[in-house]
């Protein structure tokens, strides 16, 4: 956030993430025709992850930021949102079990 | 230096400007928190008038003064106002708001007009509430479980879950105000170390209201959409799971009930420090516990839930968990408890607010801890017990705090003295009122009577009468400092500058404070809670 | 440097000097402009965060009916047009590639390539937009939305004797809808805030010293693309074989 005011990221490296990012959108969408039972959803959302990371590091300046309060505040979303997600799952997926 | 010029004739931010719109369109965080005083004292009032209600009705073990359907509501409204227009902007939105810019030595907040912002979500937030309790009410609890909120009661619930909907807005737009303030407008010197543990509370809180109040605000959306399209999502009957409904409600609604406590905590520490003359035993504990407690509040939840049909193991779980929660709230009342030791400490009317909190904060505390073993809250669920447990925290806690943080910074806010003799009778009175109102209430629990019920076997009539004759005198408690407040406005002692001598930038500053807050940009190079270096509490003020 | 200096209205470049913007823009309880926008980057990040939880509450209960009734969601799913929602999902990565040249052009005072940029991402904004409208409308023919007329024919790839269960099915649409509908939201949130930027930089209302809100109405932007880069597979992918 200080710094990312001053660090100007070459158009030449926005391209080439558009089109990495273009790219595994094709990915994704080619590897859900194949059958790979539960992994499908493994990779889909693997990819997805790689996709987002990439449009928050490098176009959301994050790479470029010396700031360390950005990246906390965005390990704190992540973590929240897992903590719901995962303790929510703590009932619906252990009410088979008894 | 006792006799004070009088406020009127120095310019601060209350004669800095005149009239109605200086007042609506203020981005002065100092207006603004006394806009929402007006208005949260407002909705305070129309709670406790549905309190007074409810214990009327319960005065006799038939139900007669009301109508079964009539009860529901009476106790939904008293909820719905208590919890969301009340408790959670109490301390935050009108103490934090006043004192963080001060305390941190900036002119405002980061966002002022966000600020004004969050009072106006507040207000048509409530004004929505006033107009669906005048037509009815709804009568599913605070809690709006499902399916009966979406597919049985009054279609009030709608207007109902989009008022709080917005309320949630004007919350987090605060603790998101608070957070930014905090991280980027410390004055030169104000390292994290040295700030006042008030702010150190609010901050914890405004974590919280940044993390938790957007999941309710997402499950209040799709209450209303369930509601008006008949979805499905929570309704057993189109496949749906209410336990998931009480899921994303609670994941918000626990947490919520820190955003209830820690400020006034932070409070604590500020008066326990000052009327004791000292230094708040370990500092760095009781900075950090705020924070302890507002991440280890969202691992919890489901502890409202035990009974509900969830599955055992998960109960184990957030009971184990729920367990933890006591840790750093224990830390603090040692903390406490050893900044009096060997303290000099003074009884005015704030310290005694903080003595009757530290008492009965502990007593629901611990009583959380029944509720947390499962054994136990098999049995007491959904009884009075539960009520007596969170109206100890809540209101021997979060509003003693308040009534304490008020009073104490009453001469800073207004520039006028409250009359001291009347401010102790109010806190006995107030501390005696709710004790006899809650503690039979706990028996009452024990015994076997469920929350919510309009009626009562006979012999739990004795608990009950006693309960509510304290509700009576915990009244004339609360009526005390509204009258007396108001009337020290105009006939109060006039206040100095600092009139308990306390540590902590505010008091650097002229009472009432200039707009922007300071007369000269603060440099701080001193630690909190100073006091070796300050003189004691004077007898003229 | 004065801030007197009438800018050119509108031109590209500031001819008054760089430090007009800054100057004009500097509120009052900030020290100095970086301070100003530091806190304005922070208070964008932390709303984002609330944005996180808030489509979190969805993504809480899709994830919960999808392990509950897999086989449904799986055929519900396979129902919706996975081209469109491909297509889309170029079009919003694409829109974000525009709107990270459009920070870079307000970062180096480039007015016009700035609007220029602008005008991009605004296009494919509506262009998703346009798409999410047809999507709907199939849905609605279909007989895919839920409290409106709900009935469900399709069938599960490779499982042809398998009966999907309507309520369960119905679960599923009402939770796209729910999830793309706010989705759909704040895009048209974008699409306002973006004209808004649109028209205060043909105002002259940014230079190299002061850009913030294009930053901070990017990092909106690219939020919004994030949401939508685990929809697609969430909702679109759940199963396309016959496995």
């Amino acid at each position: 956030m200080s710094e990312n005011e001053h660090h100007i990221v070459p158009v030449k490296l926005y391209m080439l993430i558009g089109g990495t990012l273009l790219f595994f959108t094709w990915v994704t969408y080619a590897v859900s025709k194949i059958d790979l039972g539960p992994l499908n959803t493994v990779v889909a959302l693997c990819i997805a992850t790689f996709k987002a990371t990439l449009v928050v590091l490098i176009f959301m300046h994050v790479k470029y930021t010396s700031e360390k309060l950005t990246k906390a505040v965005i390990i704190s979303a992540i973590f929240f949102l897992g903590l719901l997600l995962t303790l929510s799952l703590a009932d619906f997926g252990t009410r088979n079990w008894l | 230096m006792a006799t004070a010029v009088m406020p009127e004739q120095r310019t601060n931010y209350l004669n800095a400007e005149h009239g109605v719109k200086s007042w609506l369109l203020t981005t002065d965080h100092k207006r603004i928190a006394l806009l929402y005083m007006v208005s949260v004292t407002f909705f305070f009032f129309i709670g406790g008038v549905y309190a007074l209600l409810i214990r009327l009705e319960l005065l006799t073990p038939a139900g007669d003064l009301v109508q079964a359907d009539t009860y529901n509501r009476l106790f939904s409204g008293h909820g719905i106002v208590m919890v969301f227009f009340f408790l959670i902007p109490v301390v935050p939105a009108i103490l934090g708001n006043f004192l963080v810019p001060i305390m941190i030595g900036a002119k405002d907040l980061a966002f002022p007009r966000i600020n004004l912002l969050s009072w106006y979500l507040y207000i048509i937030a409530g004004m929505m509430v006033i107009h669906v309790l005048l037509t009815g009410g709804v009568d599913t609890g605070w809690t709006f479980y499902t399916p009966y909120s979406t597919a049985f009661a009054s279609p009030k619930v709608v207007e109902t879950g989009l008022a709080v909907f917005i309320n949630g807005f004007s919350s987090i737009f605060t603790g998101l105000n608070f957070i930014v303030t905090i991280h980027r407008m410390r004055a030169p010197g104000m390292t994290w170390s040295r700030l006042p543990l008030f702010i150190w509370a609010n901050y914890a809180t405004s974590l919280i209201m940044v993390l938790g109040t957007p999941v309710i605000a997402i499950t209040l959306v799709l209450l209303v959409l369930e509601r008006v399209f008949h979805l499905g999502i929570f309704d057993p009957k189109l496949g749906g799971d209410p336990l998931l409904f009480q899921h994303l409600f609670w994941f918000y609604s626990h947490p919520a009930v820190y955003i209830m406590i820690l400020p006034s905590m932070g409070i604590m520490s500020e008066l326990i420090a000052c009327f004791s003359r000292k230094r708040i035993f370990g500092f760095q504990f009781v900075a950090l516990s705020s924070v302890a407690i507002a991440v280890l509040g969202f691992l919890v939840w489901a502890h409202h839930m035990f009974v509900a049909g969830m599955s055992v193991y998960a109960a184990l779980i957030f009971s184990f968990l729920t367990f933890f929660i006591g840790v750093p709230s224990a830390i603090k009342v040692f903390n406490w408890t050893a900044t009096m030791y060997k303290g000099s400490v003074t009884y005015e009317t704030p310290m005694l607010y903080a003595f009757g909190f530290i008492g009965l904060f502990t007593i629901g505390g611990l009583t959380g801890l029944f509720l947390a073993t499962l054994g136990i809250d098999i049995h007491v669920t959904d009884t009075y017990f539960v009520v007596a447990h969170f109206h100890y925290v809540m209101v021997g806690g979060v509003v003693m705090g308040y009534l304490g943080g008020l009073h104490f910074w009453w001469p800073k806010i207004t520039g006028r003295m409250y009359p001291e003799g009347l401010g102790k009778l109010a806190a006995l009175i107030g501390f005696i009122g709710f004790n006899l109102t809650f503690f039979p209430q706990f028996i009452l629990g024990y015994v076997g009577m469920p929350r919510r019920y309009y009626q009562y076997p006979p012999e739990f009539q004795m608990l009950n009468v006693l309960s509510t004759a304290g509700a009576t005198i915990l009244g004339v408690g609360y009526l005390f400092p509204l009258v007396y407040l108001i009337w020290s406005l105009k006939y109060g002692e006039v206040a100095s500058d600092n009139p308990w001598n306390a540590a902590g930038l505010e008091w650097k500053t002229t009472s009432p404070p200039p707009t922007f807050n300071f007369h000269e940009d603060p440099v701080v190079d001193f630690e909190a809670y100073n006091y070796d270096e300050l003189k004691e509490i004077p007898r003229e003020r | 440097m004065s801030a007197s200096h009438a800018t050119t209205a509108g031109s590209a470049g500031a001819h008054a000097g760089t430090q007009d913007a800054a100057q004009r823009e500097l509120r009052h309880h900030f020290v100095d402009m970086q301070q100003q926008s530091n806190t304005a980057s922070l208070g964008m990040w932390l709303f984002l965060v609330t944005e996180v939880m808030f489509f979190g509450g969805m993504f809480c209960a899709y994830l919960i009916y999808r392990l509950m009734y897999f086989k449904d969601f799986a055929a519900a799913s396979q129902s919706i047009n996975v081209s469109w929602g491909a297509a889309n999902t170029a079009i919003l990565l694409i829109s974000s590639f525009t709107m990270a040249m459009a920070v870079r052009c307000a970062q180096l005072g480039k007015q016009k390539l700035l609007v220029v940029f602008l005008l991009f991402t605004m296009l494919f904004g509506a262009a998703f937009l346009g798409v999410k409208a047809k999507e709907y409308y199939d849905k609605y023919e279909e007989k895919h939305v839920p409290g409106v007329n709900f009935e469900f024919k399709g069938g599960l790839l490779g499982h042809p004797e398998y009966v999907v269960n309507q309520q369960h099915a119905q679960m599923f649409f009402s939770i796209y809808f729910a999830m793309t509908g706010m989705h759909a939201l704040h895009m048209i949130i974008g699409l306002g805030l973006m004209a808004y930027l649109i028209i205060a930089s043909m105002r002259g209302k940014f230079d190299t010293s002061y850009y913030t809100p294009v930053e901070n109405i990017g990092l909106y932007w690219h939020f919004v693309d994030v949401v939508w880069i685990y929809l697609f597979p969430l909702l679109y992918l759940i199963s396309r074989t016959k496995g």
